[in-house]
């Protein structure tokens, strides 16, 4: 089941091959989501859902699908999943949903959805298709995750819409820092996660530029 | 007046880069130099001047409930419906660039095709949807806004970039970080637009 290179198709793209800090995909989506830590996790639970699934349905179908239009497929596939997570989210939670807005629809156009089709499942079978989807999911949920931990933190005070910053804090003149819950501040805090994890993988550094 | 307002709101204060994020994947990759930042942005603007109205009049009289048949809600259809509109007139734009200016074409490069798939573009449908605009008029104003602020941003961040090229970067921030930092700066310039009503 989980034979070695699987493992590597499932873990790589955790931090070494991340799909949004490395390949820099779906960066459109990843960012604007990113105010609070709850739309960011049900954000990237649906990309998880989405890629799998449509890693899966693509892999069974590689054979058959003839390559002058498999882009035309692809997009249908994923839009058919995509119009299925939306009527989801409208139906169970529908405040989320709210607030997502037209994010959701999106994940159509998410490069990672593309990359990973072309790239992976058209020329590898459903199992390990299916681990690569979850996997880079995973890696780009992680990035979002970290964004609005920090983003919600500093923004606002609260993780999960619990305050955790202490009222005497507030009292003694802390203050939120408003900036945080501006749109730009997403990339920047995208753009000190990717210093980071550069600085620890000396060989994603880019020479020249 | 309406539409001024609409206008220039579009640009400046709704950009879709800086307020929104759409269409950063062609943004980053080909903001290297003006000249194709150029071509990509206004391929863009050409494409959502193209689509928006073609969606908006899709969604009054197709999607809408009712609109179609009487007592039946398609809304679900509309992402399928979009996307199908969108690749098709990229296929068109695709062919009209590639008779009546190869350069451009060759220096595109992939990311014609992949216009299909830019964010932007569907992003622009779907908050059309959203704001539920009076008339054709108004999508279409919206439409060309939203590309001129796509095109605005990208060759500003290329023109940085060119300039950037000799600094001195820390090695781990050289390529997407600098570029990422660039773009929020950005960004919070534009946000001092906020509140601008004509």
């Amino acid at each position: 089941m989980l034979s070695k290179r699987n493992k590597e198709v499932l873990f790589n793209p955790l931090s070494k091959d991340n799909p949004v800090l490395v390949q820099i995909l779906g960066i459109c989506s990843a960012l604007a989501v990113t105010v609070k830590l709850e739309p960011a996790i049900v954000m990237g639970l649906s990309v998880i859902v989405v890629l799998a699934c449509s890693n899966v349905i693509i892999s069974l179908m590689r054979k058959t699908i003839p390559t002058s239009i498999r882009i035309i497929v692809q997009l249908v596939v994923v839009a058919a999943l995509v119009i299925m997570v939306q009527q989801f989210l409208q139906a169970f939670s529908y405040d989320v949903s709210k607030q997502l807005s037209v994010f959701v629809g999106l994940i159509i156009t998410n490069c990672i959805l593309m990359g990973r089709l072309e790239a992976f499942a058209l020329s590898n079978k459903p199992w390990p298709s299916f681990l690569d989807g979850v996997g880079n999911g995973l890696g780009y949920m992680i990035v979002l995750v970290i964004v609005a931990f920090f983003r919600e933190l500093l923004g606002s005070g609260t993780l999960f819409g619990l305050q955790v910053i202490p009222q005497w804090c507030y009292e003694h003149g802390y203050m939120n820092n408003g900036l945080m819950i501006l749109p730009p501040m997403a990339l920047i805090t995208a753009a000190c996660i990717i210093w980071v994890h550069r600085s620890r993988n000396k060989d994603l550094q880019e020479n020249n530029k | 007046m309406e539409h001024l307002n609409l206008f220039v709101k579009s640009i400046f204060i709704d950009n879709m880069i800086f307020a929104y994020f759409l269409g950063m994947c062609s943004y980053l990759a080909v903001s290297k130099n003006v000249k194709t930042a150029l071509g990509l942005g206004s391929a863009v603007t050409f494409m959502l001047v193209v689509t928006i109205p073609l969606n908006y009049l899709l969604d009054k009289y197709v999607l809408q409930e009712g609109a179609l048949i009487e007592g039946v809600d398609l809304g679900f259809l509309g992402l399928i419906l979009f996307i199908a509109v969108i690749a098709s007139a990229t296929q068109l734009v695709e062919m009209v660039v590639e008779k009546f200016a190869p350069a451009l074409y060759n220096s595109l490069g992939i990311f014609l095709p992949l216009i299909a798939v830019n964010c932007a573009i569907l992003g622009g449908a779907l908050f059309m949807q959203q704001r539920e605009f009076g008339g054709v008029g108004e999508a279409t104003v919206y439409g060309l806004g939203s590309g001129l602020g796509w095109l605005l941003a990208i060759v500003g961040l290329a023109a940085i970039r060119e300039k950037i090229a000799y600094s001195n970067i820390p090695p781990a921030l050289r390529g997407v970080g600098i570029t990422f930092i660039i773009t929020g700066l950005m960004g919070i310039a534009f946000m001092s637009f906020l509140g601008i009503k004509l």
